[in-house]
C-alpha cells in the first residue's frame, strides 16, 4: 500500500501539486486525528463532557489540560481511526450540541482566564433532522459572535478537513494555522463540482479553484502560519514538538496585550477580507 | 442492529440550496409573480387575477400562499413612502479567486435582477421610525452571500452602530457563495462580528427571514437577531433539504425546515404575515425606542 505521507506530495513547486491531491491526503485513514494532537501536546488532560442542554456530542473532545506548564482549554473535533470509533464519533460532524459544548469551554477558559486550542477537522457540520431541529445555523451562528468577543487567546489549528460553517464554528481565532495537507474550503470539492458543473468527476478542478489548501489560505491572508508535515507518519513526532513550542510561544506574546487589543486584532482580521477599498 | 445510513460518511454540501430543484411541498412557494393574466396558486390550486395577486402584496387572495416577491417592491411595500436612502450600491464583485465562470455568472445575475448585489442597503422610515435596513435579493444568484454581499452588511450594521440606529434586516440566501472560495465563508465570521459590536453599542437588530433562508446565511446573522420573525411557510435550515435526504437516506416529514417548525422547535419569535409585517415591525421599533425609556 502507497503511504499516505507520500513523498510526491511535498514537491518543492506549490504549483505542481495539485490540490485535490491534498484534499485526499487530509482525509487519509491513519493520519493523526483531535485525539493523537491531544495525547502528545497536553499533559494531566481533563476531559470535560456536554453541553448542559441536550447532551454530549462524540464528534469534539472538549477539557483541559497543561500545555507545558501552562494551563489551557482544548476543543479538538475527533474522526476516530477505527470503523466503530469513527460511527461513535460520526466521522467528525459535528451536532449543534457539539458547539454548544464547545461554547461552554470557552466561557470556562475566559473566566479562568485560560488561553484556548480548537483543532478542526471536519469534512462539515452534520446535516441531518436532529441537527436541524435542534439549530445547527444558530449553534453556529452562536460561536461566531461569541467567540468573535471571547476576553482570551484563540488558536485554531487545521489537521485535516476544514469543512465550510462547521469547521468555521470553532475557528474564529487570534490565529489559523494549518497542517501543510490540511484544506479549509466555503464546500467539498465534490459537491463543487456537481453542483456547479453537474458532474462530480470533476472534483479536482473544483479543488483547484476553490483555493482551499493551506497554501491558498496563507496567501489570501486566512491562515497565519502553515505547518510542515514529514514524509512519514512515524515521524509525525516532531510536528507535536514543534507546535509545542509555537503554541506556547504564541500565548506567552499574547499575555503581552490587553484584552481590547486582542479582541480588536481579532476583530480586524477578519472584518478586513473581502473589505472594499476606497471607502 | 446500526442503520445503514450511519456508515455512510456524511456528505459536507452545506452551502448547496443555490441549485437544487424544490420539488414537492416545496412548491407551495411559488414562483413570482408573471405579468399574465392569470396565474395558478400552486397551494390552493385557484386560478387568480395576477393584478389581484399584486395588489396584495404577492399573497394569494384565496389560501394566504406567499409568492416570491421582488426586492424594490418589499422595500416600497415595508418602508413610509420616499424614506428610503440607498447606501454601498455601486459596490460590485469581482471575481477574486478566478474561479472559472464567475464573471459571465456575475453579469448575468446583473442583468437579470437589474441589480448590482444581492443585497440592498439603506435607511429608511417605517410609521415615523428611523431604522438601516437590509433586503436580500433572492434574483441574484440566490441571494448567495459574498465578499461584497458581506461587506454591505457588515457597514451597514457598523453605520447603525455609529449613528445609534436599530437595524431591520430581510434575508433570503441560499448561502455562501461558493464563487468566491473561502472569503465567502469568512462572510459569516465578518458579518456576526458587525451584529455583535452593533449590539454591544446597544442597537436592536430584528432579522426577518423569507423563503428560502439557507446555509451560511443562517448559520450567521439571520440567526443573530435580537427578535427573529418569518413569514409563513419560509424554508429556514442549515443544510437545505435535498443535501439532508441524501445524507440521511430518507424522506423528510412534511412541513420540516419552514418557518411553523421553527417557531416550534424555539428558533424563531414570530410568523408575520407579510400585509402585517410593516404594522409589527413599527410597535416594536417604538415599544424599543429612547423615548419609551423613562
Ligand atoms: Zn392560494
Amino acid at each position: 500500500m502507497k503511504n499516505i505521507f507520500d513523498s510526491s506530495v511535498y514537491e518543492a513547486d506549490e504549483s505542481d501539486v495539485r490540490a485535490y491531491k491534498r484534499v485526499m491526503t487530509s482525509r487519509a485513514k491513519g493520519r493523526p486525528t483531535g485525539k493523537d494532537y491531544i495525547d502528545n501536546l497536553i499533559s494531566d488532560f481533563i476531559e470535560l463532557h456536554g453541553d448542559r442542554h441536550t447532551g454530549d456530542d462524540p464528534a469534539v473532545i472538549t477539557g483541559i489540560g497543561k500545555l507545558k506548564n501552562m494551563p489551557v482549554t482544548v476543543i479538538a473535533i475527533e474522526k476516530g481511526h477505527s470503523t466503530k470509533e469513527k460511527i461513535k464519533r460520526n466521522f467528525g460532524s459535528m451536532h449543534p450540541e457539539g458547539y454548544r459544548k464547545a461554547l461552554r469551554q470557552m466561557k470556562l477558559a475566559e473566566k479562568f482566564a485560560r488561553p484556548v486550542i480548537c483543532i478542526v477537522d471536519t469534512s462539515g457540520a452534520y446535516c441531518g433532522i436532529e441537527a436541524e431541529e435542534r439549530g445547527q445555523g444558530q449553534a453556529i451562528a452562536e460561536n461566531l459572535v461569541e467567540m468573535m468577543r471571547l476576553k482570551t487567546p484563540i488558536v485554531s489549528l487545521f489537521i485535516g478537513e476544514g469543512g465550510s460553517g462547521g469547521a468555521l464554528g470553532l475557528a474564529v481565532a487570534d490565529k489559523v494555522w494549518m497542517l501543510e495537507n490540511s484544506y479549509y474550503s466555503v464546500i467539498s470539492p465534490e459537491g463543487c463540482a456537481s453542483i456547479l458543473w453537474k458532474d462530480s468527476k470533476k472534483m479536482k478542478e473544483a479543488a483547484q479553484s476553490l483555493r482551499l489548501t493551506a497554501y491558498d489560505l496563507k496567501d489570501l491572508g486566512i491562515a497565519e502560519k502553515i505547518i510542515t508535515e514529514p514524509e512519514n507518519l512515524k515521524d509525525f513526532k516532531r510536528i507535536y514538538y514543534f507546535l509545542e513550542d509555537l503554541l506556547f510561544d504564541e500565548f506567552s506574546k499574547s499575555k503581552e496585550l490587553s484584552t481590547q487589543e486582542l479582541l480588536e486584532r481579532r476583530y480586524e482580521k477578519f472584518r478586513k477580507i473581502g473589505r472594499i477599498q476606497g471607502l | 442492529m446500526l442503520k445503514k445510513s450511519l456508515f455512510q460518511k456524511p456528505e459536507n454540501r452545506l452551502e448547496t440550496y443555490e441549485k437544487i430543484p424544490v420539488k414537492g411541498e416545496q412548491k407551495q412557494q411559488g414562483p413570482e409573480i408573471p405579468d399574465n393574466m392569470f396565474i395558478n396558486c400552486p397551494s390552493c390550486r385557484e386560478t387568480l387575477l395576477s393584478a389581484d395577486v399584486k395588489e396584495n402584496n404577492g399573497v394569494c387572495i384565496k389560501c394566504g400562499n406567499h409568492f416570491k416577491i421582488g426586492v424594490r417592491q418589499r422595500i416600497n411595500m415595508l418602508l413610509d413612502e420616499g424614506s428610503f436612502v440607498g447606501m454601498y450600491g455601486d459596490m460590485t464583485s469581482r471575481n477574486l479567486i478566478d474561479f472559472p465562470g464567475y464573471d459571465k455568472k456575475l453579469e448575468e445575475a446583473t442583468s437579470k435582477s437589474g441589480e448590482k448585489e444581492a443585497v440592498i442597503c439603506g435607511t429608511g422610515k417605517i410609521k415615523g421610525s428611523s431604522a438601516a435596513i437590509f433586503f436580500m435579493n433572492g434574483d441574484f444568484m440566490m441571494g448567495s452571500m459574498g465578499t461584497v454581499v458581506g461587506e454591505k452588511i457588515t457597514l451597514i450594521f457598523e453605520y447603525a452602530a455609529a449613528n445609534d440606529l436599530p437595524v431591520i434586516g430581510y434575508t433570503i440566501s441560499g448561502g455562501a457563495r461558493m464563487q468566491e472560495g473561502i472569503l465567502s465563508l469568512m462572510q459569516m465570521a465578518k458579518t456576526s462580528g458587525a451584529v455583535m459590536r452593533h449590539g454591544e453599542a446597544g442597537g436592536l437588530y430584528i432579522a426577518v427571514l423569507t423563503n428560502p433562508t439557507t446555509g451560511g446565511v443562517t448559520a450567521s446573522f439571520a440567526m443573530e437577531g435580537d427578535i427573529i420573525i418569518s413569514e409563513p411557510g419560509a424554508l429556514i435550515g442549515f443544510a437545505g433539504p435535498r443535501v439532508i435526504e441524501q445524507t440521511i437516506r430518507q424522506k423528510l416529514p412534511q412541513g420540516f425546515q419552514r418557518a411553523e417548525f421553527m417557531v416550534e422547535k424555539g428558533f424563531v419569535d414570530a410568523i408575520v404575515e407579510r400585509k402585517e409585517q410593516r404594522e409589527y415591525l413599527s410597535k416594536l421599533l417604538k415599544l424599543h425606542s429612547k423615548e419609551m425609556l423613562v
